[in-house]
């Protein structure tokens, strides 16, 4: 589990402390408060004329009322979203990632409003809940594997020995334990994605949010990585994806669809308890040649 | 974050680009190096003056003949002409009633003459005819042999104690002592040989020949009046005292009343070399201003280098930041890595410093000063804190998805 985190400085003029479930959301008691809550959220760069909007629908004629992008994400659910270029996706991958703030809407990421808080609880949010995995891998040039995977903990405070034990621990999870003092230079592709990988997990963050994670990588590392997300997932890590390609989105047991700023399609491929669609085919297929 | 961890990392980005590094480093090494050679030179010329002042005897002042410093003897005639100084003088002033504050008189006359010895000549610089409390009044030792005596004063003897230059020229490497030489046609037999002071102006103070005063008034100059009196004052301290008292005891006796109307000069060795001393530290202050400038260049370098690194590393920024980095962290990082150069660099600068200081510099042996080499590495660290500071919190202001983006 998380230690808590945000008792340190509340902002002036809110009512409720933070790291408490808001009120006004309704919420069964006693099942999770969902790991993303988004509601009418916009974005918009640039002022004024000059103002693009990069999220969120076109005002509606007949009522004035702007429809913002609504989204939930239970705790265990693996979503694929995805969209042509300038779509927005990336926009609301940094946004769920706390890379950049909203113009407007609330965002409550593990229950937590994520629109109060100031850059030092940002950077403990980016560090505790999240795991991020990019495109382009962003390992730190020049830094060995297992020291890039203690990076996040190091940030976190964690002892020397017990950091090493954890990143050990992530980096054998991806099959690169014979690799702990590689730099990123040294591997290939497919393993600098998994050290990513391993970087995103170690901090055990609420959810993976993942930017076309495949998108640098041949058929074969594609495959490795994935099946690293299926397993992930199937053993109850939350993970958001962003992709463009149909293969990836397969894995996932929802699919999002944006066009220009909305999301216009919500399919369900798979029960949010149990296994991703991959592995459940793969059983399958592997059970139906026994048979 | 602990600081190892910081310093680690800090190591780690210096190590990455490690000529520029070692360049920012020299930028420093310079800077520290030549402030603490450069104020250990003018230390060093300061204390060369200081040791000949030690040398000449901060206790002696000398009476000379003649007008004060612009003393004004335009007045209204009234003045009566320069009175000479005179062996009474000398013993007025050496009345221990009247001038309390005076260790010893010695009153004395210069000349020059050639001096012979087996066919050597050699033209002595200064033949000073004295009362042997000159040696001490002087801080004039003798190496070999012996001072002449007060009673060779009282029966005029024709003894001499020569200087370090003079017996060289004369004797060559033999023992001068109990030998005889002519001077200026009267042969004299050589007492002692005074220990060499060394040179520091133009006169060789080695290149002199001491010998009783009757005895030289005798030979070349006559009995009138001498020179000047070399006066020894009881202590360093009781100099102005013993200014005040020969001033009033020979006012007295030239019959002088107007203070400003003297018609013989006191001063101090001390007072000579001050002036000098002050055009040293004008010296010093001015080399220190120029390595000061070069140790403000080398922080510069520091600050360029560090923007270099900022603006190379911003995706590397980005990504720590996106992993969880706080603000403090990569801020942390960037400063220890620029005071890691300035401490790296000062620190081979002090070693550096200290090592030519132990060289002759355009003959002047120099003398650290141990404040110099303190500060200037202090300053030298301070200023890799200041001049990485805002680097550092550029870096750290980064927002991370800006920073990601950068390629």
């Amino acid at each position: 589990m998380t230690p808590p985190l945000w008792p340190r400085r509340a902002p002036s003029g809110r009512t409720t402390p933070i790291g408490q479930p808001t009120a006004g959301v309704p919420r069964r008691p006693g099942t999770p408060p969902p790991v993303i809550e988004v509601r009418a959220l916009f974005k918009t760069y640039g002022h004024g004329d000059a103002s693009v909007r990069a999220l969120g629908g076109p005002p509606d004629p007949a009522t004035g009322r702007q429809p913002g992008v609504e989204l939930r994400v239970e705790q265990g659910d693996f979503v694929a979203v995805m969209g042509s270029s300038g779509s927005g996706k990336s926009t609301l991958m940094n946004i769920l990632g706390c890379l950049d703030v909203p113009t407007s809407g609330r965002y409550l990421l593990d229950g937590i409003d994520v629109g109060g808080l100031d850059e030092h609880q940002l950077s403990l949010v980016r560090n505790r809940k999240i795991g991020f995995v990019f495109q382009s891998f962003n390992l730190v040039p020049r830094t060995s594997a297992v020291a890039q995977v203690e990076l996040p903990l190091a940030y976190a405070g964690v002892k020397a020995a017990e950091r090493r034990r954890r990143a050990v621990a992530a980096l054998t999870l991806v099959g690169l334990a014979e690799r702990l003092d590689h730099r990123p230079n040294e591997l290939s592709g497919g393993q600098q994605q998994r050290v990513a990988v391993a970087r995103a997990l170690v901090t055990t963050p609420a959810m993976l949010l993942a930017d076309e994670p495949t998108g640098n990588l041949d058929s074969h590392s594609t495959e490795e990585v994935l099946a690293l997300v299926d397993r992930l997932n199937a053993s109850g890590r939350t993970v958001v994806l962003i992709t463009h390609e149909d293969e990836v989105a397969r894995h996932a047991k929802r699919v999002l669809r944006l066009v220009d700023g909305q999301i216009v399609e919500d399919v369900r491929q798979a029960p949010v308890g149990g296994p991703p669609p991959a592995m459940r085919e793969r059983a399958h297929s592997v059970a139906g040649g026994l048979r | 974050m602990n600081p190892f961890q910081t310093l680690r990392f800090a190591f780690g980005g210096l190590a990455a680009n490690k000529v520029r590094s070692a360049l920012t480093m020299l930028g420093v090494l310079i800077g520290v190096a030549a402030v603490i050679l450069l104020l250990a030179v003018g230390n060093g010329s300061s204390q060369a003056v200081k040791d000949s002042i030690e040398k000449l005897g901060t206790n002696a002042l000398t009476v000379s003949s003649g007008s004060g410093f612009g003393g004004s003897r335009s007045g209204s005639g009234s003045a009566s002409a320069t009175k000479p100084l005179t062996v009474e003088d000398a013993r007025a002033l050496a009345d221990p009633s009247a001038a309390p504050h005076i260790e010893s008189v010695a009153p004395e006359v210069t000349t020059s003459q050639t001096a012979l010895n087996e066919g050597t000549s050699h033209t002595v610089g200064q033949v000073v005819g004295t009362y042997p409390a000159y040696f001490k009044a002087s801080n004039s030792k003798v190496a070999k042999g012996d001072y002449f005596s007060g009673d060779d004063v009282l029966a005029s003897r024709k003894v001499a104690v020569i200087g370090a230059t003079t017996a060289t020229d004369l004797f060559g490497t033999a023992d001068p002592v109990g030998k005889k030489m002519v001077l200026g046609g009267t042969p004299f037999t050589v007492v002692g040989v005074l220990a060499a002071k060394g040179g520091t102006g133009f006169q060789d103070p080695d290149d002199v020949v001491v010998a009783p005063l009757p005895t030289v008034q005798n030979a070349f100059t006559g009995f009138g009046s001498v020179s000047q009196i070399l006066v020894e004052a009881k202590s360093a301290e009781a100099t102005t005292e013993a200014q005040g008292e020969i001033t009033t005891v020979l006012m007295g006796r030239h019959g002088i009343k107007d203070p400003a109307a003297l018609d013989f000069r006191v001063s101090s060795q001390e007072s000579l070399l001050t002036t000098q001393a002050d055009t040293n530290k004008t010296f010093t202050v001015l080399l220190g201003a120029v390595a000061a400038i070069s140790l403000l260049v080398g922080g510069i370098g520091i600050t360029n280098i560090m923007l270099v690194t900022v603006t190379e590393r911003t995706r590397e920024i980005g990504i720590r930041k996106a992993i969880g980095a706080p603000r403090g962290v990569i801020l942390g990082q960037f400063l220890a890595e620029s005071t890691l150069l300035s401490l790296i660099g000062g620190g081979l600068g002090v070693a550096a410093g200290l090592i030519g200081s132990h060289f002759t510099i355009v003959g002047i042996k120099p003398v650290v000063i141990p404040e110099s080499v303190v500060g200037a590495f202090a300053i030298a660290v301070v200023i890799g804190l200041f001049f990485g500071g805002y680097p550092a919190n550029r870096a750290a202001s980064l927002r991370p998805i800006e920073a990601l983006r950068h390629e």
